[in-house]
């Protein structure tokens, strides 16, 4: 057992040399991995982080009273993450939830569809009770989890087609803005979509760590690097929500809409739009339901009148022909001309009314003279200041234009109309150039033919009368937040580039057509209520009405434009209908010897008998 | 011979040192890695730190026995040694309880015992009593064929239990073998064979294959070139090829009569297979414990990798991440360096030993410990394929620690006697 000489002896330095060679070969392996790579940072980091995304209230919407008029209810969601929902159970998950479980495959398999990692919505908008019994049992189920959202909620019931409504994001929304991940909710009409970056917030993050199993094991640096979720900012509105309340009543059982609008500030006091609904309706699971059948209304109660149609103005027009010829220097207000029972020029006849057959300016008002209006147009397209009658006609509608017609005003809400006021090339087509003139379109003199208005261009024009020759771009929204003052969008006046003199006369028109003319019954006690009347011919049916006006005569605090449908002489709808708004918001009710109007047009069923 | 009582500065107190060090920091890991902060007493002999704990206090008992029974008793006893481990490995391919599709364990009440961990010191010391034997040299036929089956017969047994990890492990006896006269070329043609298995397995089309070989014909007609030129070299020459080539078909053979998961893991490897949810997975999961520990680690009790179970079997052979993790670069060289340190010791202790029968026993401990120690951490680094053996003393787990502190207390015994062999 002694040793012996060992000649292999030298070979423990080989060994040696193993030893060392793994050694080193580990030590360098281990700052590779430790000291020069970032990455496993990063991946350990991700592997036990989860961010839950904190929803932010969405902002309040107030009146111009500080009334609450929309305000939020937290509903939940199911969402499921596809990846993590492994291993589950799903007879007894579908039991809980009460669904089957081909309904179960179906929804997973669209959760997967958008996306393995993501979250997407499994169950919409449970009650409270039902989440409460849910999140109870959920623990059972990986990859499932309940998310809190806000519905909107209209206490008052009225004014949807301006506050509109929110929906869930569609795939487009998705993809033009990171903001929102699927299953959120934007706006998608109304104040709701064009608010829509002040009322969403900013969503907060809460981050989490996980194990393996996406178990919770509480906050990621103690909170130190989460984000609060920042609240949406509140918007305070021009509309005075029991006058919009009183306009939808008033225009119960009639296709039209009514804008009524502060011509000091341009804040919209009320729009209606007839048939309305109930935002409610629009709101949570029932919406699509709602949503279907108010679409295949005939009445179309989801189309926004007051914006989106856009008829003839009628007689209402008279008043820009006198602005216009005024400030051309062509008409005065001694100016007279002679009517026979209407306008004739070489066999062409635009009839009026029996009156007085010679009238000056105030009275042509008055009475909404058409041969008169008809005159004063040929007057400012004629202008022997111009080469011929297209440069006349270019200046009437340069005019016009600056008015705020034939173009978006540029309101505060999506999808408005810019009516219209036909173009020199659009004469030029039809006619050829150089063979039209005053007479070749001449309705356009009465607010017929080519020329298209929105409601809200009718109101806007009783606005800029009311100011003498300005108006503020009309708006929704007065304020945005709590503490700032005024919508900046809207504090430029519009000149609409008329010389504030030139309305004296036609503003004392407008006080005759309420005092003793077309529109007697919009008559006030106390307060002087200057309007005029119009109507739009219908080819299909009984004549549409219109009705704009301003009160009171000085100072004025509402300009409003009143359009029923198939409802004959602007006297007889539009005029009352507009009286008793003004009277409601400039006293706040309605006095007793005009009690039997008001019930005259609260019962007033104007819809073609055909189509009820 | 002087007679001499046993006295403790005999001992190596470097090893048993490092010895300590390794198995307190393990253990320190082990509580990391299963900790609970709602729950996490020291004593909590229900949770695998307790456990533990319990096997360290019971591997020093073991340790003390050793160092007070004679050691003579191993020399002389060790083939009685060895067959009563063998004929255990027999046992428990009859009677053993199969875990994980390994049938390696005797399960006693709710104590359960791998015998294969314990066959290494027997087979170290049957091996080192086979070739202190005078007239053994490893040189001739008759004695590399004994030694031969002294290693390979256990290593066929745990085979057999599915566990092919731990039959690997017996590798590493070559290292004794190659100390006591095996030609060094033993290492030169096994790392010329790995590196085809390699290259062979990388090139998957015949194409491949058959241009490496025109290459590799090229190599062997160029090296005739400085040969003699004579007829034995030439068959010697074509022999070598021919032996190539028959390797070179045989490893996607091999191969394929490997288990589903040892493929992958070789293919993983090799970057054959990009799989980071499957068997690539524990790797990867690895690699960023160890990646993200950076240079001093996230600290005692903060790694989130290992803590919230990313890591699998964190606690047994992957434990050496949650040192990466929490201990950095800094704790983790310190452990590569302690066991490169223990490992040097061991064979500077083994070459002052006087009987060849501790020295044989002495490199017997360094190749196992060798063996454990590269494979473990070199499949924790992800530069070797993943073969499930736990790294010595560190590991959770009773049986191996008690086999690794018998393995290693017997040589240090034997270490303490060699002052009164005179």
């Amino acid at each position: 057992m002694i040793m012996r000489k060992d000649k292999y002896a030298n070979r423990k330095y080989t060994i040696y040399g193993f030893f060392i060679f793994v050694g080193i070969i580990f030590l360098i392996r281990l700052s590779i991995l430790q000291l020069f790579n970032n990455e496993y940072v990063f991946a350990a980091e991700n592997n036990t982080r989860k961010d839950i995304t904190i929803y932010p209230p969405r902002g309040l919407v107030f009146d111009r009273n500080n009334k609450l008029i929309v305000y939020n209810e937290a509903i939940f969601d199911l969402m499921i993450i596809p990846k993590e929902a492994k291993d589950i159970n799903i007879v007894n998950f579908c039991k809980l939830i009460g669904i089957d479980t081909l309904e179960y495959q179906r929804k997973y398999k669209k959760a997967k569809k958008y996306s393995r990692r993501k979250a997407s919505i499994f169950v919409k908008q449970l009650s409270k009770t039902q989440t409460a019994f849910l999140q109870e049992k959920l623990f059972q189920f990986p990859g499932f989890y309940v998310q809190a959202r806000t519905l909107r909620k209209y206490p008052y019931k009225n004014a949807a087609h301006l506050l509109g409504f929110i929906g869930e994001v569609n795939s487009k929304e998705l993809k033009n803005d990171t903001f929102y991940s699927s299953g959120d909710y934007i706006g998608k009409s109304g104040i709701e979509k064009s608010y829509e970056k002040y009322l969403r917030g900013e969503k907060g993050v809460e981050k989490l760590m996980v194990d393996v199993y996406n178990r919770e094991k509480g906050s990621f640096h103690n909170g130190k690097y989460d984000i609060p979720a920042k609240k949406g900012y509140n918007l305070h509105l021009g509309l005075d929500v029991d006058l919009q309340t009183y306009g939808e009543e008033l225009m119960r059982n009639k296709i039209g809409a009514i804008v009524a609008i502060e011509p000091s500030s341009g804040e919209i006091i009320s729009m209606v739009s007839a048939p309305s609904y109930d935002p409610n309706l629009l709101v949570g699971r029932i919406r699509s339901n709602n949503y279907d059948s108010l679409l295949k209304d005939k009445h179309k109660p989801l189309l926004t009148r007051a914006l989106n149609s856009s008829y003839p103005p009628g007689s209402t027009f008279k008043l820009v022909q006198a602005l216009i010829a005024q400030q051309e220097g062509v008409l005065y207000p001694s100016t007279t001309y002679t009517c026979h029972n209407g306008f004739n020029y070489k066999g062409l006849h635009v009839g009026c009314h029996s009156h007085t057959p010679t009238i000056n300016l105030e009275e042509a008002i008055k009475i909404s003279c058409n041969a008169y209006f008809c005159n004063v147009y040929r007057s400012i397209i004629n202008n022997h200041a111009y080469k011929n009658s297209e440069m006349g006609f270019r200046k009437w509608r340069d005019y016009t234009l600056k008015m705020g017609f034939g173009k978006k005003l540029g309101i505060d809400l999506p999808y408005e109309r810019g009516g219209n006021i036909p173009k020199v090339e659009y004469y030029d087509k039809y006619y050829g150039k150089g063979h039209w003139n005053a007479i070749t379109t001449i309705s356009l003199a009465i607010g017929q033919g080519e020329i298209l208005e929105t409601p809200l261009q009718m109101a806007n024009e009783a606005a800029f009368i009311a100011n003498r020759g300005y108006y503020y771009t009309p708006h929704i929204v007065a304020q945005i937040g709590d503490s700032a003052k005024n919508n900046p969008s809207f504090t430029k006046k519009n000149y609409v580039g008329i010389n504030s003199k030139y309305f004296d006369i036609v503003v004392n028109g407008m006080e005759k057509v309420v005092e003793n003319g077309t529109a007697k019954l919009a008559k006030i006690d106390s307060i002087a209520v200057c309007g005029k009347t119009g109507t739009a011919q219908n080819p299909h049916g009984e004549n549409h009405s219109v009705f704009i006006a301003f009160a009171p005569k000085d100072n004025p605090q509402i300009a409003i434009a009143v359009f029923v449908e198939n409802s004959g002489y602007g006297g007889t709808w539009a005029a009352p209908i507009a009286s008793l708004m003004i009277e409601k918001y400039l006293k706040g009710y309605i006095p007793k010897n005009r009690k039997w109007l008001e019930k005259r047009m609260l019962e007033g069923n104007l819809i073609p008998e055909d189509e009820r | 011979m002087r007679d001499r009582r046993l006295a403790w500065r005999d001992l190596d107190w470097v090893i048993i040192s490092i010895y300590l060090l390794l198995v307190f920091f393990g253990w320190l890991n082990i509580y990391s890695a299963v900790y609970n902060p709602s729950n996490h007493a020291i004593f909590d002999f229900s949770q695998r730190y307790g456990k533990q704990m319990i096997w360290i206090a019971a591997s020093i008992v073991i340790a003390l026995i050793i160092i007070i029974i004679a050691p003579k008793f191993f020399s002389q006893f060790s083939y009685a040694i060895y067959g009563f481990h063998i004929l255990s490995l027999i046992l428990v391919l009859l009677f053993g309880k199969e875990v994980a599709g390994s049938k390696s364990w005797f399960q006693i009440g709710s104590f359960a015992i791998q015998p294969a961990e314990f066959v290494k010191y027997a087979t170290s010391l049957a091996l080192a009593q086979y070739l202190s034997n005078l007239d053994v040299k490893v040189g001739n036929l008759k004695a590399t064929i004994i030694a031969g089956v002294i290693i390979i017969l256990p290593a066929f047994l745990i085979l057999l239990q599915n566990d092919t990890g731990s039959a690997l492990v017996y590798v590493s006896f070559i290292f004794v073998l190659y100390r006591r006269g095996l030609s060094g070329n033993i290492f030169v043609i096994g790392l010329i064979f790995a590196f085809l298995a390699v290259l062979t397995l990388l090139l998957q089309s015949l194409t491949y294959k058959l241009i490496l070989l025109g290459v590799i014909l090229l190599i062997i007609s160029l090296s005739y070139l400085f040969m003699k030129k004579n007829l034995s070299n030439v068959l010697k020459l074509f022999g070598i090829f021919a032996i190539i080539v028959a390797f070179v078909f045989s490893v996607d053979l091999g191969f394929s009569k490997l288990q589903p998961h040892q493929q992958v893991r070789i293919k993983v490897l090799l970057n054959l297979k990009q799989d980071l949810r499957g068997a690539g997975y524990n790797v990867y999961q690895s690699k960023i414990a160890i990646g993200s520990g950076s240079i001093s680690g996230k600290g005692f009790l903060n790694g989130t990798q290992t803590k919230f179970n990313f890591v699998p079997e964190q606690s047994t052979d992957f434990i050496f991440c949650t040192v990466g993790e929490e201990w950095g670069f800094i704790g983790s060289s310190l452990v590569v360096i302690l066991f490169v340190i223990l490992l040097i010791r061991i064979i500077y202790v083994a070459e002052r030993q006087r009987s060849i029968f501790s020295q044989i026993y002495g490199y017997g401990v360094a190749s196992v410990l060798f063996f454990h120690f590269t494979i473990n951490i070199g499949m924790v680094l992800g530069i070797l394929p993943v073969i499930g053996i736990p790294l010595p003393f560190f590991s959770y787990g009773g049986s191996s620690l008690w086999a690794f502190t018998i393995l290693l207390f017997i040589f240090i015994r034997q270490d303490a006697e060699r002052m009164k062999l005179l």
